[in-house]
């Protein structure tokens, strides 16, 4: 009896403590944008101050957050849409492209493969940021410049390597036997794809989507020297134009940061526990 | 568990199949192969011949140079200055995110009330543009109206506020710790991945042959955690090698080139001296250097056997 008590003692106050632990751990990471986001709610004189307050002192000014659509610097609301667009798109590009040569290299041996897998590997090195000169050149050339599909395809481009990694590690770890009792119904290799390996790979294919769309939306040094037009520009480009040489509107860049966090945190909130399992199969073999 | 990873094994040398020719796979790998050829050849062979040609600073292109570039960039006193930092900034960035990311893992892997809360809040970071994380901590950090330098004053380890992105080695780093930061959700979640394959068998073996806590750690549940590390760690050195935003954001103010590494090097000589021959060649060398440490990483640590 007394050992018992002991031990639900001892498990008692481990519990308390991983809490006590988990709470410190969620703090540090969640301080930057809590300054961000209170941050937001101050005005333009009070974000300023010297020295500064921790909170607003006027009030939480929530109507940053209406005010913040209509200024002079940027159109916040065509840039929502600019970052929606491109990243939206050029996410299903990738799938399109990545998913058949991630099944293919996986299941086939063919002359080049190694060479196609070190082309791919070799993208992953390269930045769109050390590029942007000839992306320039290049977009200009191509009737592309200024433009959405210029940046859905860059996006595509330089995200395509994770995305076959991952695929191709997902669809390597399904037994053959499982796609040759497909083989031998009669179905031929597209039918096999969709029909029995996809639905296996599931997780691979979320972990993949994630990690494209969390970099597209992101992306910034492509496109600040693609797209010129206002309008045209994401989230990540529009932001730079509240830091001026003399002032910045603190509080509208911050305001606008959250808007662009609020969506991809309610997209990693949904997948969590896929996005475990993903990488799992995807990094462990 | 390892009788089923052998058995994945050798299923997985058993499937890949003979495919038949190049032209067979081109229905499967087209796709990709146009992507890359048509995006990132043009823009790369445009830097590599960018690299032997002289550029005016309007941009008008004179002549072929051969290797001088290249010759210009090693004679250039900057340069061991700035390859030190890029050293210094990789290894320290990669190691203590490897090192932090191995202890939170282990931590967010035991069950208690509001783990996933925990999971979510560690992946914000992540959500977060680097751009936008780095932009609020350069403002915070702020000697005049910086929150975190008020809060350092406040609790009595400042004096007064500290201008720590004003001078290269504190700038640089607020640096580190910021790339570290962004680095961690990523470097956790894999390692956490990693973790769910460690058998629980195999832990309860170690232990009942009275193997400490840290004992078990380091000869059982390491060494399963090998292919998640090497992946992440491999993954780590190119973003980190290739970062931009966080140095130009946080040292970008910094006079001369003394918080500079190779990327923010090659951005300043094109932006400020308007060479685009002379950033051409840092950024050829920059690229094989990157392709060299992957290449010996890869060839030594064998992070993916498939590939």
């Amino acid at each position: 009896m007394s050992i018992l008590t002991t031990e639900d003692r001892a498990s008692r106050n481990t519990v308390i403590w991983r809490m006590v632990a988990g709470l410190a751990v969620a703090a540090v990471f969640l301080v930057p944008y809590a300054v961000m986001f209170i941050g937001s709610l101050k005005t333009r004189s009070e974000i300023l101050a010297v020295p500064p307050n921790y909170l607003p002192q006027d009030g939480a000014q929530w109507s940053n957050y209406l005010t913040m659509w209509d200024t002079p610097e940027t159109p916040v609301a065509y840039n929502l849409i600019s970052t929606i667009v491109i990243s939206l798109c050029a996410t299903l590009l990738v799938l399109l492209v990545a998913t058949p040569a991630a099944y293919y290299t996986a299941r086939f041996k063919f002359p080049g493969k190694m060479a196609f897998m070190f082309l791919v590997i070799v993208t992953q090195m390269l930045q769109p940021a050390v590029l942007t000169t000839g992306l320039f050149k290049q977009m200009l050339a191509m009737n592309l410049y200024d433009t959405w599909l210029a940046m859905i395809l860059i996006n595509a481009a330089f995200n395509l390597a994770f995305a076959v990694w991952i695929m191709h590690s997902f669809f390597a770890s399904v037994p053959k036997e499982v796609e040759e009792a497909a083989q031998i119904d009669g179905a031929g290799k597209l039918r096999v794809l969709f029909k029995v390996s996809l639905p296996l790979v599931w997780p691979g294919i979320v972990t993949a989507v994630i990690f494209t769309f969390v970099a597209c939306w992101n992306e910034f040094a492509a496109s600040l020297v693609i797209l010129s037009t206002a309008e045209n520009q994401p989230l990540s480009v529009a932001l730079t134009k509240f830091v001026g040489q003399y002032s910045t509107a603190w509080q509208y860049v911050f305001g606008v940061s959250i808007v662009a966090i609020i969506p991809v945190i309610a997209l990693f909130m949904i997948i969590e526990k896929r996005l475990i399992g993903g990488l799992t199969a995807g990094a462990v073999k | 568990m390892s009788v089923t990873t052998t058995q994945k094994r050798a299923s997985k040398r058993k499937s890949a199949q003979e495919g038949g020719s190049f032209l067979a796979s081109l229905p499967w790998i087209g796709p990709a192969l146009l992507l890359i050829l048509a995006i990132v050849v043009f823009p790369a062979g445009y830097m590599i011949y960018n690299s032997t040609r002289k550029i005016s600073q309007v941009g008008t292109d004179l002549k072929g140079v051969g290797f001088d570039n290249f010759a210009k960039v090693f004679a250039d006193p900057n340069l061991p200055r700035i390859l030190l930092n890029t050293v210094i900034w990789v290894v320290v960035v990669v190691s203590l995110t490897v090192v932090i990311s191995l202890a939170l893992a282990q931590f967010l892997n035991k069950p208690f009330p509001g783990r996933t809360l925990v999971r979510m809040a560690v992946i914000v970071p992540w959500a977060a543009s680097v751009v936008m994380t780095t932009t609020v901590f350069y403002y915070a950090m702020d000697p005049n109206y910086g929150i975190f330098n008020k809060f350092l004053v406040d609790i009595g380890v400042l004096e007064e506020g500290f201008g720590f992105t004003k001078n290269a080695v504190p700038a640089m780093a607020v640096a580190i710790v910021i790339a570290v930061f962004v680095s961690i959700p990523f470097t956790t979640y894999t390692i956490l991945a990693g973790l769910q394959a460690v058998p629980g068998e195999t832990l309860e073996a170690a232990r009942m042959d009275g193997a400490g806590r840290w004992r078990t750690y380091i000869s059982v549940i390491l060494p399963q955690l090998r292919g998640a590390v090497a992946v992440a760690v491999l993954i780590n050195i190119i973003n980190v090698f290739n970062n931009l935003p966080i140095l130009k954001i946080i040292t970008g103010s910094i006079p001369g080139y003394s918080a500079d590494t190779l990327m923010t090097y090659i951005f300043k000589i094109l932006q400020f001296d308007r060479r685009l021959d002379i950033s051409s060649a840092l950024s050829v060398v920059n690229f094989v250097i990157v392709l060299v440490i992957v290449a010996i990483y890869v060839k030594t640590v064998k992070p993916m056997k498939e590939v």
